[in-house]
């Protein structure tokens, strides 16, 4: 999926870009409005992540515009100002969502795949591979034609590990992506979901290997 | 904020006060005027006729034979004649001989003078005249003094008085109502300002734009620029909170975005223990930061109370829709329960602080894969309430837990700034309600804030 991010704060701007090419998405920056305005005229993008306080104006007022401008590219916007006040505003000028800064990466894409969901059928995001059909935004998935019904955590892990198969993912990495800070899941639990994502890949031509000492990594049947 | 102001009196009675009591001064003075007027204008025509009537009788004095002789003609005392019969005395005088009369009837000194006496126990008006009278060899000097009592006087006046007193009473009876309506009128002014601010919102600080009278404009312009400054302080302060919200987050957002690139590189178990330590600590004082301001915005907003009407379950429904990506990433499922629309008035942005506080704890708590029940019922109390499957709270902690900073013993390794439990219970306070902490007997905890 392609992404607008629009962050004044480069390293932050890096971090959320970096981590979201991690997923396999498409990330253009935009420090300003002025850079932001001009993405949006040229590319079509799936989703925009804006921040509110920009070196020349208002996120806000860009927001509005944007919807005035009958787009409904969805928007999350990033705030790092006082909750409550914030919250009404941004909400009412048409933002679908919004994080306030500092946030968990986790919850991020969280509240992209819930936004993307809710406005899903526009962009084509199913991956075909191995005899499964994969729609990481619906959070659907077929085994030669059977429909497996996926929670959340067994479809992040199957998300990461499609998007870059052959690549080994250590336990503690693994952990990082699937879960917030906040939450206290040991790197233990990784073996759960990964037993529970095998079984849901039986009857595929997908196998997670373990390789001792290492990690797991996706392949494929030969 | 019910404390009255010391009051110094009302301008209304005090407005009433002045324009009766004036009222009622001005009738009195036409009153008199009138009676002294009429008094003069009938007195003045008895003195005439009393005049008149002594000339006749001088003219009648002649000296016959060296006799001085006066025929009084008829005409004389039928002149003074009135419908109260009042009673005529007369003496005459030849220089100082009595001559005919009523002898008691002295004469004044002064001739052609008019003064009211007391003659045989009444009052009556008198009057002096004289005439020389020159015969042949002599001159004599003859003095008329003729009065009449005033009982027809005093029967028109009385009449005058009584009229008067009519026409004084009318007069002021029409001044006090126009006075009671132009006081009503004044005053009345004032009272649709005041109305006009009582009904105003605690947040509506715009200025007043309705035309006033001249006399209150300054007025009114004062309370304008008070309302204007306020406004600005208060926005000042909203955006300072903002602002240092935003001063405070965004580093600790770069710091954290750090760490959590770093961590994505580091392997060895000691580095990666430190790194996730320091983004809960990240995580932790971002959270106080924002607690704290809530709180502080919370505290403001439970004393000046603005309730609307709402519906708690629409309200908690979309409580439940934000955070449902967040309960999604630890596969918990949110379950409102809720038959039919709770409507309830209240503060809306309060109640939804608090409700998003005890979810934002239920989802904490709550193993993986389980379920967060929540509940808004309007049996008896309105009531929301919202149960986990966690560890529950411990069980001698239940009471101290809504105290501020305070956390259970059993949330060590859970981020939170113990912040979230007293802003509930604030808000449930400030809406007349209660926040109660139980344990389910199946396991769990549930936290019930009733309004």
């Amino acid at each position: 999926m392609k992404f607008l991010l629009v962050e004044d704060n480069q390293e932050l701007a890096n971090a959320v870009s970096s981590r979201m090419r991690l997923d396999g998405h498409v990330i253009d920056h935009a420090a300003n409005l002025g850079d932001a305005t001009a993405f949006v005229e040229t590319g079509d993008y799936d989703l925009i992540l804006l921040d509110i306080m920009l070196p020349d104006g208002d996120g806000r007022s860009f927001l509005k515009a944007h919807r005035a401008s009958d787009l409904d590219t969805p928007v999350i916007i990033l705030t790092a100002r006082s909750q409550v006040s914030d919250r009404i505003g941004s909400l009412d000028l048409g933002a679908d969502d919004y994080v306030t800064k500092p946030f968990d990466h986790a919850e991020l894409e969280a509240r992209c795949r819930a936004v993307l969901r809710r406005k899903a059928g526009k962009a084509q995001t199913v991956i075909e591979t191995g005899g499964i059909i994969f729609d990481p935004v619906a959070g659907s998935m077929s085994v030669r034609g059977t429909n497996v019904t996926l929670r959340n955590r067994e479809l992040r892990l199957l998300e990461v590990l499609i998007n870059a198969p052959g690549q080994i993912f250590s336990k503690q990495k693994l952990a990082d992506r699937l879960f917030s800070y906040d939450d206290d899941a040991s790197e233990n639990a990784i073996e759960v979901y990964i037993g529970r994502l095998r079984k849901h890949l039986e009857k595929s031509d997908l196998r997670i290997t373990t390789l001792r000492g290492l990690g797991y990594r996706l392949e494929y049947d030969t | 904020m019910t404390h009255s102001l010391p009051v110094s009196g009302s301008l209304r009675n005090r407005l009433v006060v002045i324009l009766i009591g004036g009222a009622a001064i001005l009738a009195f003075l036409l009153f008199f005027a009138v009676r002294n007027y009429a008094t003069q204008v009938a007195q003045q025509g008895q003195d005439n006729i009393l005049g008149a009537s002594v000339a006749s009788i001088l003219d009648a004095a002649t000296i016959r034979d060296g006799e001085v002789e006066i025929d009084i003609p008829y005409a004389s005392f039928s002149m003074l004649s009135t419908p109260f019969d009042d009673r005529v005395f007369y003496a005459i005088y030849q220089d100082e001989t009595f001559l005919s009369g009523y002898p008691g009837l002295a004469v004044a000194d002064r001739a052609d003078r008019f003064q009211t006496i007391t003659f045989r126990g009444e009052a009556v008006r008198m009057i002096t005249a004289e005439r020389i009278l020159i015969g042949i060899d002599q001159r004599t000097r003859i003095r008329v003094a003729l009065a009449q009592t005033q009982d027809a006087l005093s029967g028109t006046l009385e009449q005058i008085s009584r009229n008067a007193a009519i026409l004084g009473g009318g007069f002021f009876a029409l001044a006090a109502l126009l006075s009671y309506w132009a006081t009503s009128t004044t005053i009345g002014q004032l009272q649709r300002l005041t109305d006009s601010v009582t009904k105003r919102g605690p947040q509506d600080l715009s200025p007043f734009k309705k035309p006033v009278p001249a006399e209150m404009a300054p007025l009114v312009t004062s309370l304008n620029s008070l309302m204007g400054r306020l406004d600005q302080s208060l926005s000042q302060s909203e955006d300072f909170i903002a602002e240092a919200a935003h001063r405070v987050r965004t580093p600790l957002a770069t710091v954290r975005s750090y760490a959590e690139a770093t961590l994505q590189r580091v392997d060895k178990k000691e580095n990666r223990q430190a790194m996730r330590s320091m983004v809960r600590a990240i995580d932790e004082s971002s959270r106080a930061a924002g607690q704290l301001l809530d709180h502080a915005m919370i505290t403001f907003r439970a004393d000046h109370l603005e309730r609307e009407e709402i519906d708690l379950v629409d309200l908690v429904h979309d409580l439940v829709l934000r955070l449902t990506p967040i309960a999604e990433m630890k596969d918990l499922e949110l379950r409102l329960q809720s038959d039919a629309p709770v409507a309830y008035a209240g503060d809306p942005i309060l109640i939804q602080n608090a409700v998003r506080n005890l979810i934002d704890n239920a989802l904490k708590y709550a193993p993986s894969e389980s379920a967060v029940d929540i509940f808004v019922t309007a049996n008896t109390n309105t009531q929301i309430k919202i149960c986990d499957s966690g560890p529950g709270f411990p069980s001698e902690e239940v009471d101290t837990l809504t105290a501020r900073f305070k956390r259970g013993r059993n949330a060590e390794g859970t981020i939170g700034s113990g912040l979230g439990l007293t802003i509930a219970l604030d808000v449930a306070k400030a809406h007349g309600g209660d926040l109660v902490l139980s344990n389910r007997p199946e396991g769990g905890a549930c936290a019930t804030l009733s309004l």
